[in-house]
């Protein structure tokens, strides 16, 4: 099967974009050079298509208690037209996706998933749904585009129909911009301040058309996947496939955070994660900097005294601190602030450090 | 993407321009276009031999990390100090600025065995 084109597609082209196939969709990976593109992001802002994500509604009265009996985090605890990050987990503790859960009313939710996993959630999904909840995919209605840093925010506060200045980070609302109905919600993957605008695909090309001229005028433009990429790493934000995956618990990708294991309800992989807890974990996802030369990678082994305590999961080249940094599952002993270790680059090994994270310290954060 | 006709390639992209009894060595513009923005490069030393074919360096761009095959066998007589400070000259003036080594040949018959710019448009296929 072809990959599948976004609403946006032509436009990626007219804008000189460089497309790739990404969990089955035609995708722009970069406009220019990723680094100027990262780099805009981090001074001005920009916009992104991420039009390949998933969106799934989950309605009913049985909709809460059915979505916190399949996700980590705490949805009964989430008022109408918040945000919440989560995970679905197998009962062996395995991530099965992550995701965000969106609360429409009481008994109406928004669930956003990554395209390369949504027809795997959705047969997960749909095995584990009982009565009084319906599911829908409405993937395919939705164009999906995120503007991200500060003077993006500022743009969309401008440009919208609504005040939105008052809208917090992880809260959202329905609402529109130039008359276009959206979802407007004031999240994102790269740690700046921004928003994610959920449109119906008929009406996605009026509203790149709308947002292009002001983002020129501001100075900004339309950014590829490679910057999302090198954008999230700095934030040492999961990628799922890279950094979580189903032999990943959310205890040991570090992120505790959203692992409600008291909020009064069992959920699929409560078992393990209770397990892990009372056990101690083997391994845990760090934040490390390469210290000599050389770029470490997904699936390369961590060395300690030449034996393996470890494997990469992301690296890359971080464009705002110009060095070498990534993510890791270590041993527990190791996995510690200022721990060094050496990567096997192949065939050759570099020098690296566990260091505190985010990687980069955000000048406004997105809060 | 622009393929001098005045230079020879290989199938793995890099180009070698023909000095009397020396190469100088690169990447072409297709390479460095695939590759992206390239932020490090890992090269050997003054006087290092090697066989053709062995990868006699390594290029870090963003995207992902490639070897340098050496495109004839030699022994390094001058590497490019401009580059571990400014890689990014790689992806500016990959046939210019951008030469990585010079080369003194061991097997001069080796250079018979590269492609011709015709050759290398088709394999990138232009």
């Amino acid at each position: 099967m072809s990959a599948q084109a976004t609403a946006l597609h032509d436009r990626h082209l007219a804008c000189g974009a460089k497309m790739v196939d990404f969990a089955g969709y035609r995708m722009p990976i970069q406009y220019g050079s990723i680094i100027e593109e990262h780099l805009l992001v981090r001074r001005l802002g920009g916009v992104f298509d991420v039009s390949h994500m998933g969106e799934f509604f989950v309605e009913g009265p049985g909709a809460e208690a059915f979505l916190d009996s399949v996700t980590v985090n705490h949805v009964a605890s989430l008022a109408h037209g918040q945000v919440q990050y989560s995970a679905f987990m197998t009962p062996e503790g395995g991530i099965v996706d992550d995701l965000l859960v969106h609360r429409m009313d009481d008994t109406h939710f928004m669930l956003v998933v990554n395209a390369s996993n949504r027809d795997k959630d959705w047969a997960w999904l749909q095995a584990h749904v009982g009565e009084g909840v319906t599911l829908k995919d409405r993937s395919d209605e939705f164009s999906l585009l995120a503007l991200q840093g500060r003077e993006a925010y500022q743009l969309v506060l401008r440009m919208a129909d609504q005040d939105l200045k008052d809208l917090p980070y992880y809260w959202f609302r329905e609402g529109s911009l130039g008359g276009i109905p959206l979802i407007l919600a004031r999240t994102g993957y790269t740690g700046e301040r921004g928003f994610e605008l959920y449109v119906k695909n008929e009406r996605a090309g009026e509203l790149w058309d709308l947002l292009m001229p002001a983002l020129r005028e501001g100075g900004m433009g339309p950014i590829g996947l490679g910057a999302r990429d090198s954008l999230r790493l700095e934030m040492k934000y999961a990628l799922y496939g890279n950094d979580i995956d189903g032999g990943t618990s959310t205890l040991e990708a570090d992120l505790g955070w959203i692992t409600k294991m008291k909020k009064g309800r069992p959920f699929l992989g409560l078992e393990v994660l209770q397990r892990q807890k009372a056990q101690g974990l083997q391994r845990k996802l760090v934040g490390f900097e390469v210290l000599g030369r050389g770029i470490a990678r997904h699936g390369q082994d961590c060395l300690m005294d030449g034996l393996s305590i470890g494997q990469v999961t992301s690296g890359g080249h971080s464009p705002v601190l110009g060095k070498a940094i990534g993510m890791a599952y270590l041993a527990l002993p190791h996995a510690v602030n200022g721990v060094e270790f050496e990567v096997d680059l192949g065939g050759r090994r570099c020098a690296a450090r566990v260091v505190p994270t985010p990687f980069v310290q955000l000048e406004v954060p997105c809060r | 993407m622009s393929v001098p006709g005045n230079l020879l390639y290989t199938e793995e992209h890099e180009w070698v321009l023909v000095e009397e009894g020396t190469v100088l060595v690169g990447i072409t513009d297709h390479a460095q276009g695939e590759l992206g923005d390239i932020v490090d490069v890992q090269l050997f030393e003054v006087g290092v031999e090697f066989q053709k074919g062995q990868s006699i360096g390594t290029i870090d761009a963003v995207k992902a990390t490639a070897d340098l095959y050496a495109p004839v066998s030699g022994v390094i007589q001058e590497v490019n100090s401009d580059l571990p400070d400014g890689p990014d000259t790689l992806n500016q003036d990959p046939y210019g600025r951008g030469w990585i080594y010079r080369i003194r040949l061991t097997d001069p018959a080796e250079i018979d065995e590269l492609m011709s710019p015709e050759d290398y448009e088709e394999h990138i296929d232009i």
